[in-house]
């Protein structure tokens, strides 16, 4: 299977920190791959990188061949992001918040508003599509945040902890959602929930210290370490990789 | 262009739908032009005759130009929403331009209004009354510009302060519009003669009687600082995309 994103020695330092050492990696077209790891581990950073947010400090990623360190603005235009916090337009409306990012990448007003009626079609926001983003629930604001990302039809999505303070329904609702994405598109996810890993990903890979101690799936990565649940695994690979 | 136009939209909405811009946008310097013309009307003062007035509130109100830029940024700066749209491919121009240009019309429109106004107070209409619109634009781009400065280098708390209060402040009591910063002495008078606000009050002033001639001083005073602002908060604007 073809590589989405390739990665060689991708490296950043933050002053006398180095968040991200070396990373090598390589994730596959149409991949849902979750990159796990406790907090300062590199993950975000990773990912602020491979979205041309952050300038690696030395190594290079490319994206469907595009490569992160010289052609930014060629990987901008395939990826992408739902951030960590929901990144939405508060005093816009749920359809105003969607045909601004189809604006911003360039489609004209008439496929903006057809790719927004598409997508409150699709994500079921029918109902608050007229409603304020800023008086909407968090579970409906990240839905929305997600369908923002989505929008544009990218190749690649960066979910950075796409669940994270949402309620165990929404939670619910959110995963169908991109398990409804998987295949059609090669998706990177961050997560610190080890259930959300284990059931919606391909592959996981495991961070820290900007290290990548594991790569494999679940199933993988409970017999390399001898243990039956997902998360005794994740925390075995962690402690073994501390020096 | 779509981008940047999209992206202006989005600036423009956000800023208009907020209460409090249109209370402090339009509705405060229009308290401040009926008070003032209050007083007049009960004890006569040379400078709150309306043709002398006008002029300066119109200035004044484009303060308020300054806090929504800056709150505008300095919010964007501290929301994720500015992280994904960092991930798309509107470039930095185009985010110098969506955030500056959608405060042009308010800031005409404000003014506009303040002429309208004062036109029921007894302003003549004239086609100096035209210019005097127009004059506007370039302190309307000075402030601009210093709301993109302080959006960009500042936090939410920090916007608050410096553009709501002291920036308010400074031009309300350094631009000689209800009273002759002469009479606060010549230590503050030159200092406050070395600032815009007084220079585009005159130029205003000026402009709004037709004296072409005592504008012009005036008016490379303000255009000075309104280029030299905009060139530093794009620098500022630049360095603080790259660091985020």
């Amino acid at each position: 299977m073809k590589n989405a994103i390739e990665i060689k020695k991708l490296t950043k330092d933050y002053k006398d920190i180095r968040a991200v050492d070396n990373l090598d990696l390589d994730i596959r077209e149409g991949e849902l791959f979750s990159l796990l790891g406790v907090n300062g581990a590199g993950k975000t950073t990773t990912i602020k990188m491979l979205c041309c947010i952050t300038q690696p400090t030395s190594g290079d990623a490319t994206l469907e061949g595009k490569s992160i360190a010289s052609n930014a603005d060629e990987v901008k235009k395939i990826i992408a992001v739902s951030p960590q916090e929901t990144a939405v337009a508060k005093n816009l409306s749920v359809r105003e918040n969607l045909e601004l990012i189809c604006g911003v990448h360039g489609f004209d007003k008439a496929t903006s508003q057809k790719k927004a009626a598409q997508a409150i079609e699709k994500f079921n926001l029918g109902s608050v599509a007229s409603k304020k983003a800023a008086k909407l629930s968090g579970g409906w604001q990240r839905r929305l945040s997600i369908a923002m990302a989505l929008i544009t039809d990218p190749s690649i999505l960066f979910l950075d902890e796409p669940t994270l303070g949402l309620d165990v329904i929404a939670r619910s609702e959110l995963w169908d959602i991109i398990r409804d994405l998987k295949g059609k598109m090669t998706i990177i996810l961050t997560t610190h929930y080890m259930e959300e890993a284990e059931e919606l990903s391909d592959r996981i890979g495991v961070m820290k210290d900007g290290h990548l101690l594991a790569i494999g799936t679940a199933e993988e990565l409970k017999k390399k370490t001898g243990e039956d649940k997902f998360e005794n695994a994740f925390i075995k690979i962690v402690k073994g990789g501390t020096k | 262009m779509r981008r940047m136009m999209a992206f202006a939209s989005r600036v423009m909405k956000e800023i208009l739908r907020d209460p409090l811009t249109i209370f402090f946008g339009l509705g405060f310097p229009l308290v401040v032009l009926l008070l003032l013309s209050l007083i007049q009307a009960n004890i006569p003062i040379p400078m709150f005759e309306i043709q002398h007035l006008a002029p300066g509130i119109t200035v004044f109100g484009l303060a308020f130009m300054t806090l929504f830029s800056a709150q505008m940024i300095s919010h964007d700066r501290n929301s994720a929403l500015l992280t994904r749209l960092y991930t798309t491919p509107l470039k930095a121009h185009e985010f110098i331009l969506g955030y500056t240009l959608p405060i042009l019309p308010i800031a005409v429109a404000q003014t506009v209004v303040c002429y309208i106004v004062s036109l029921l107070l007894g302003l003549k209409i004239n086609l100096s009354l035209l210019w005097a619109i127009l004059m506007n634009i370039i302190p309307s781009v000075f402030y601009i510009a210093l709301g993109l400065l302080c959006g960009s280098a500042m936090s939410e708390k920090q916007v608050g302060g410096i553009c709501g209060a002291l920036l308010t402040n400074l031009s309300a009591w350094l631009s000689g519009i209800w009273f002759d910063v002469a009479m606060l002495g010549k230590a503050i008078s030159s200092f406050a003669n070395a600032l815009p606000f007084i220079h585009a009050v005159e130029l205003e002033r000026a402009v709004l009687i037709g004296d072409m001639k005592a504008a012009l001083p005036h008016l490379w005073w303000v255009l000075g600082y309104a280029i030299v602002s905009m060139a530093v908060a794009v620098f500022v604007f630049l360095r603080q995309m790259k660091r985020q």
